[in-house]
């Protein structure tokens, strides 16, 4: 791992220097996206973490339900990104409803630990009079890789849990409409750090010799299945790369520079024309 | 990654062989295993105040009708469905004849829609509500296979055959392990019946509706009936241990368990050096809590030591409360000779800091899913950031400068050497 990762260092290395353009493209891995197509989000919401429905970042995911309900959604983020999830609640029709009501919108990673939000309001009171609500939740940016004991955002799963959390308890079990989008902003090579993990935090992700036979069995991978849809980054591209490369040719400049500045324009005075 | 996986592939051939054989559950562990299609069971009211006229201006019972015909024609394929009734027979005032009117309408199995439309039908609404003899009686018809189960309760009013609890035993169902779900609607519930409802659904991991209008009942069961079609895997029952030494031993997978307040449950889970394990756990709310809870999954050696935690807590109203954790074991320093490195044993304790009223049952336990996972070890990283490359501005710069100062040293010193050259 580590020395596939040192050769594509050193291969980008070259690649950085030559063409600024080309690593962009380099970026992600070949594997191909294995679901394209379907553009529009589910119609549907999961009830647990297990049913949770797949959602892509960019696709709107919608769902019918009653009031109490949790709704669960499920969407992959790759590392160097930051998303955004955004969650839109049409109420019940206000003349059904007896007060106000709180909603909330909680994010999970990949192994059920809830994820903090920077920014957004991730909970909501909307009045009796309310037709909807708007909820936010902006994630900390995927790092590649983190301490076991450290609960940073990793790349793999998230689960989206909308509910409403406070609300008289006559107003239980009427219908709402709720929309769901996740975009997802490029933080670039601030977060990116070292190391990087086997595969990314998907439920029922296994051993590279497990998913083989996975493989071999003809069946998509949990891992696979998860994926966004330009598949899963390897991980070694962040523009750290292109800043670096740009430091050292500007060094080399500066070297230049400062040798030529010792030079003077032409001989040295004390040198004789010629000898 | 890929080199990797091929060369650990090409060293551990036997290894791939040995596992595959052993782990069963974690190869199939995200796709649904070939298992028999799901049963829905729709349990319907025809008590007689389902005579009432206050749905879109017709009765509770032609409601109802019109949304089980909907249904009826919009059920998938694969779903094997029946319909119960509750007091439908019974129109006297006997209770303890009343509570026991409830029965199969139609068998649980490949529908014959019109065959069940005919049976809808003919009912008209008569008697009691016993809805704790329905539900057992629904389970019953459900019967204990491997298949996902839903009952859809479809109720205007709350249980009259008190002390059958019908939450309780909506909760005991549930506590079989058979992967059933309870979901109610409430045919313009009063505060009762919303209460009842409630929890029978909450008991179970179920949803509760409201109805006040036909199309909502059709829609609303249409879409429970779909919900049951949906492919999901199905948890392998288990039961942890009070200690670690006793623990079950778990496979990468999913498990269910139960849990009671202030308890913990031991499980071991096997890992090579160089593997990473990733767990997760969740607890159910399934009866009603205080309003702060929490839960906690450690990773303990088997000495003791614990090597990582997770844990989360929470506050108000909540369906589960879930954490996890991942514990990569570093590559062993120093190879077997015989090739294959020991296993760890990590012992992995659940435990919770829910609490509730004292009037709350206790038994049986709240619903625990685990999750196992076991991947590959993740790249060792030498460097804060990736590869210890540099980034900014002041990188620029110092770069720059030390540049330019190699540049001007080296200037001089080719000077002075020239000089020297040329005194000589």
């Amino acid at each position: 791992m580590r020395t596939v990762r040192m050769l594509a260092a050193a291969a980008l290395a070259g690649a950085a220097l030559l063409g600024p353009a080309a690593p962009g493209a380099l970026a992600d891995t070949p594997t191909p996206s294995a679901t394209a197509g379907e553009e529009a989000g589910p119609t549907e919401a999961g009830t647990t973490f297990r049913t949770a429905a797949p959602f892509r970042p960019g696709q709107e995911a919608t769902a019918q339900a009653a009031t109490g309900d949790y709704l669960y959604w499920v969407f992959p983020a790759d590392t160097g990104e930051r998303p955004t999830v955004r969650a839109t609640v049409t109420l019940p029709e206000s003349s059904l409803r007896h007060g106000s009501a709180t909603w909330r919108v909680d994010v999970y990673d990949g192994l059920r630990r809830r994820q903090a939000c920077m920014y957004g309001a991730q909970s909501r009171t909307a009045p009796q009079a309310a037709s909807s609500l708007e909820l936010a939740c902006v994630l900390r940016p995927v790092r590649a890789a983190a301490d076991a004991w450290a609960n940073d955002p990793l790349p793999g799963s998230y689960f989206v849990r909308l509910t409403v959390t406070g609300l008289p308890e006559e107003d239980l079990g009427q219908p709402f409409s709720a929309r769901i989008g996740v975009d997802v902003s490029d933080r670039g090579g601030a977060y990116a750090a070292d190391g990087a993990l086997a595969a990314p935090l998907v439920p029922g992700a296994t051993t590279a010799e497990l998913a083989e036979t996975e493989e071999e069995a003809g069946r998509r991978t949990a891992v696979e299945a998860a994926a966004p849809e330009d598949g899963w980054s390897s991980g070694w591209w962040s523009d750290r790369w292109i800043w670096t490369a740009a430091g050292g040719v500007l060094a080399a400049l500066a070297g230049i520079g400062g040798y030529a500045l010792t030079r003077g324009s032409g001989r040295p005075p004390r040198v004789p024309p010629a000898v | 990654m890929i080199t990797r996986k091929r060369l650990a592939t090409g060293a551990c051939a036997l290894l791939v062989a040995l596992t595959a054989a052993l782990l069963p559950t974690s190869a199939s562990a995200d796709e649904p295993a070939a298992k028999e299609s799901p049963k829905v069971e729709l349990v319907l009211d025809v008590s007689g105040s389902m005579r009432a006229r206050d749905i879109d201006g017709k009765s509770r019972m032609s409601a109802a009708k019109q949304a089980f015909n909907e249904v009826l024609d919009a059920v998938p394929e694969e779903v094997r469905l029946g319909i119960r009734t509750l007091g439908a027979d019974y129109p006297g005032n006997d209770r303890k004849r009343g509570c026991k009117d409830t029965r199969q309408l139609y068998p649980v199995g490949p529908l014959d829609r019109t065959e069940a439309k005919t049976a809808v039908a003919t009912l008209a609404p008569t008697g009691w509500t016993p809805i704790g003899p329905a539900l057992l009686g629904a389970a019953d018809d459900l019967g204990e296979d491997g298949a996902t189960k839903r009952i859809v309760l479809i109720t205007d009013g709350e249980d009259t055959c008190a002390p059958l609890d019908p939450c309780q035993v909506a909760r005991e169902i549930a506590a079989k392990g058979i992967h059933l779900v309870i979901d109610t609607l409430g045919l313009v519930p009063d505060a009762k019946t919303r209460q009842q409802l409630t929890c029978i659904a909450e008991a179970t991991g179920g949803t509760y509706t409201s109805i006040h209008r036909t199309e909502e009942l059709s829609r609303r069961v249409r879409q429970l009936v779909d919900r049951a079609a949906d492919p999901v895997v199905t948890p392998v029952a288990t039961e942890g241990a009070r200690r670690c030494a006793d623990a079950p031993q778990l496979k990468p997978g999913l498990y269910t368990d139960r849990e009671t307040f202030g308890e913990h449950r031991w499980y071991r889970v096997d890992l090579l050096p160089g593997q990473e394990l990733r767990a997760s756990v969740s607890i159910s709310a399934d009866r009603a809590v205080n309003d702060d809870y929490g839960v906690l999954l450690r990773a303990v050696t088997r000495s003791g030591r614990e090597i990582v935690r997770g844990s989360e807590a929470g506050d108000g109203r909540t369906d589960v409360i879930s954490t996890g954790l991942r514990y990569p074991k570093p590559e062993a320093e120093d190879a077997d000779e015989d090739g294959k490195p020991a296993a760890e044993t990590v012992c992995l304790q659940v435990s919770n800091s829910f609490s509730a009223p004292p009037a709350v049952k206790t038994t049986p336990g709240m619903p625990v899913e685990l999750t196992v996972d076991i991947v590959d070890g993740p790249a060792s990283a030498s460097d804060v950031a990736s590869f210890g490359l540099g980034r900014g501005w002041w990188l620029l710069g110092a770069l720059v400068l030390a540049g330019f100062l190699a540049g001007l040293i080296w200037g001089w010193l080719s000077r002075w050497r020239l000089a020297v050259w040329r005194t000589h």
